[in-house]
């Protein structure tokens, strides 16, 4: 009996077999939800689907795509979503989301409620149009030392809907260190008018993953994956004069705005566009949109250069974008005409801007800007 | 050979005179970070309860009739915790799908019981001091109720407590600590009423 010594690790492992085993099956049988109904907008649309997964994903097997940007971690809140069945009390990980009010209308996070029973759903109509896109990669452009130009084409001559200002999340693949897929939003900088070609401008972030990615890993001609179109910020209203504000790679939706109406033809009203950069090597699209100015009357371009390199000849305004902002609102915009703010940029820029806009009486439900951390 | 104690008898000194909690100090980190409120308290001792008797019961047979069999007594704290852990998930996806609402209660409590040193303890002294079947049951069940109550008078105790001038630096845990104590000396009156060790 010389192998007596492997009596004690058989059976601990025997032990421990069995009770796995008996987990899988309890598992199998007492997760098996069978299929369940999910009835959405009162009935509009029906699907049918495999119960046991949460909410959020079982969506977005059938291609409803909630926004969520933490991937189903609840961190981010954003995956909200009406409730109208009886899915129990809300969890402890959705009570930091959800407002007292949310809580009343049976607001949840999708991330986090199981799919067991037949449910009955609120979506947005708009929700639907989101799908997830296989592109194809045209040309990587860089437009500065930290930025670049993204151009791709859908694949399959598939075609996308959307409103100038919205924007995509890039869906990262795992790669180097990275083991896990990420999404990272970013703006359409190209006019709706174009279907199945998208541009996107992409500032470097260190350290970023989504960023790193793109510039470090992505090649023309490979496959990028997108989900859009996402965010509300768009144009309003058909008289205002507009006063657009970019800096940086804040420029992507304010120029599919300007360049969308531009082909439409709109000539209502003013346009005044401040595109704010750091130095001189940072600037970017100045030809562009100097030429659009010549072809758009209603078009006013104002490149801002915080410190021009004294060699450059840079004849324009410089200083933060709040300082020619400030001129114009003083000097060469008409008092009585009323005006809209379109920002986009850093927190610190927009936050600037909107101090600036609210003390020439522009009224804050006339500002309207998207905010990238 | 089994102890001859009577039911009952063990019974009543698993959850008064030898309460796991306030004679053995066992299972003291959830009993001081959960009893801050009543109804966690509750949800916490009630789920303790389920899984103790049904762990002590499993461990029962799984040490009598296969560690004893093989003559690997020795390795039964790592397969008494084996067992725990894969009761505890087991119940906790049982019962999810049977009452939703029970399983709310719970919370993470369930989860969270895998690691309380009173449920191997319980299996442990039911080991040590040989019990049969039914002084097992008996003794798991009672063991589960004792650290209910246990953590139900803490938890009523520490509510009041809460509205009383406590100096700073003994807040929190460590005035939890000295009404544990003053808990467990009143308890030592217990002692010697009923001799079960």
């Amino acid at each position: 009996m010389g192998l007596d010594f492997l009596t004690a690790p058989l059976i601990v492992a025997s032990i421990s077999v069995i009770l796995s085993v008996i987990i899988s099956v309890i598992d199998m049988i007492v997760n098996n939800y069978g299929e369940v109904k999910l009835s959405i907008n009162s009935g509009k649309k029906i699907l049918t689907v495999k119960g046991g997964s949460s909410l959020l994903s079982t969506l977005g097997e059938q291609d409803i795509f909630l926004p969520s940007a933490c991937g189903g971690r609840a961190t981010c809140g954003v995956c909200k979503i009406k409730v109208k069945s009886d899915v129990g009390p809300h969890l402890p990980t959705e009570l930091p989301f959800i407002s007292k009010e949310e809580m009343q209308e049976n607001i949840r996070l999708s991330c986090q409620i199981k799919v067991k029973t037949d449910l009955e759903l609120e979506i947005p109509e708009e929700l639907f149009a989101i799908q997830k896109y296989s592109t194809t990669v045209t040309s990587i452009r860089d437009l500065t030392p930290d930025i670049k130009e993204i151009k791709c084409t859908l694949k399959d001559s598939q075609q996308i809907d959307f409103r100038a200002g919205q924007y995509a999340q890039f869906v990262v693949p795992p790669y180097g260190k990275i083991k896990q897929e990420t999404q990272r939003a970013y703006s359409i900088a190209s006019p709706p008018g174009k279907k199945s070609e998208l541009d996107f401008i992409v500032r470097l972030v260190p350290g970023g993953i989504a960023t790193t990615y793109v510039f470090t890993v992505l090649k023309e001609g490979d496959t990028l994956d997108i989900i859009a179109p996402l965010g509300d910020f768009q144009l309003h209203g058909e008289h205002e004069d507009m006063l657009c504000i970019a800096g940086g790679s804040g420029m992507a939706p304010i120029q599919a705005m300007l360049f969308d109406m531009f082909e439409k033809k709109i000539n209502g009203r003013d346009i005044y566009y401040f595109f704010g950069v750091a130095t001189s090597k940072d600037m970017f699209y100045l030809e562009l949109f100097r030429d659009l100015e010549k072809k758009w009357p209603v078009f006013h371009f104002v490149p801002v250069i915080a410190a021009p390199d004294s060699g450059s000849g840079w004849k324009g305004e410089t200083g933060l974008v709040t300082q020619p902002l400030e001129k114009y609102l003083n000097d060469k915009l008409p008092e009585d005409k009323p005006k809209q703010g379109y920002l986009c940029g850093s927190p610190g820029m927009i936050d600037a801007c909107i101090k600036v806009l609210t003390t020439h009486g522009i009224a804050e439900d006339s500002i309207f800007y998207d905010k990238f951390a | 050979m089994a102890p001859d104690i009577s039911p009952i008898i063990l019974l009543l000194a698993s959850i008064f005179t030898s309460n796991i909690l306030l004679a053995n100090f066992l299972g003291m980190c959830s009993f001081i970070t959960i009893s801050k409120d009543l109804k966690s308290a509750n949800g916490l001792g009630l789920a303790v309860i389920l899984v103790m008797t049904v762990t002590t019961v499993i461990n029962y047979a799984v040490y009598n009739y296969i560690l004893v069999f093989f003559h690997i007594e020795y390795l039964r704290f790592i397969v008494f915790i084996i067992v725990i852990a894969a009761v505890v998930q087991m119940l906790e996806m049982i019962i999810e799908r049977l009452s939703p609402a029970l399983y709310m209660a719970l919370g993470i409590f369930l989860p969270l019981i895998t690691v309380n040193c009173a449920i191997l303890g319980v299996s442990l002294f039911m080991q040590i001091r040989s019990y049969n079947f039914v002084q097992t049951v008996v003794y798991g069940l009672g063991s589960g109720v004792g650290w209910w109550l246990a953590i139900l008078a803490l938890a009523a105790i520490r509510q009041k407590v809460e509205k009383a001038p406590v100096p700073a630096g003994l807040k929190g845990p460590g005035i939890t600590l000295i009404i544990i104590g003053l808990m467990a000396m009143a308890f030592i009156g217990f002692s010697g009423m009923l001799n079960v060790q």
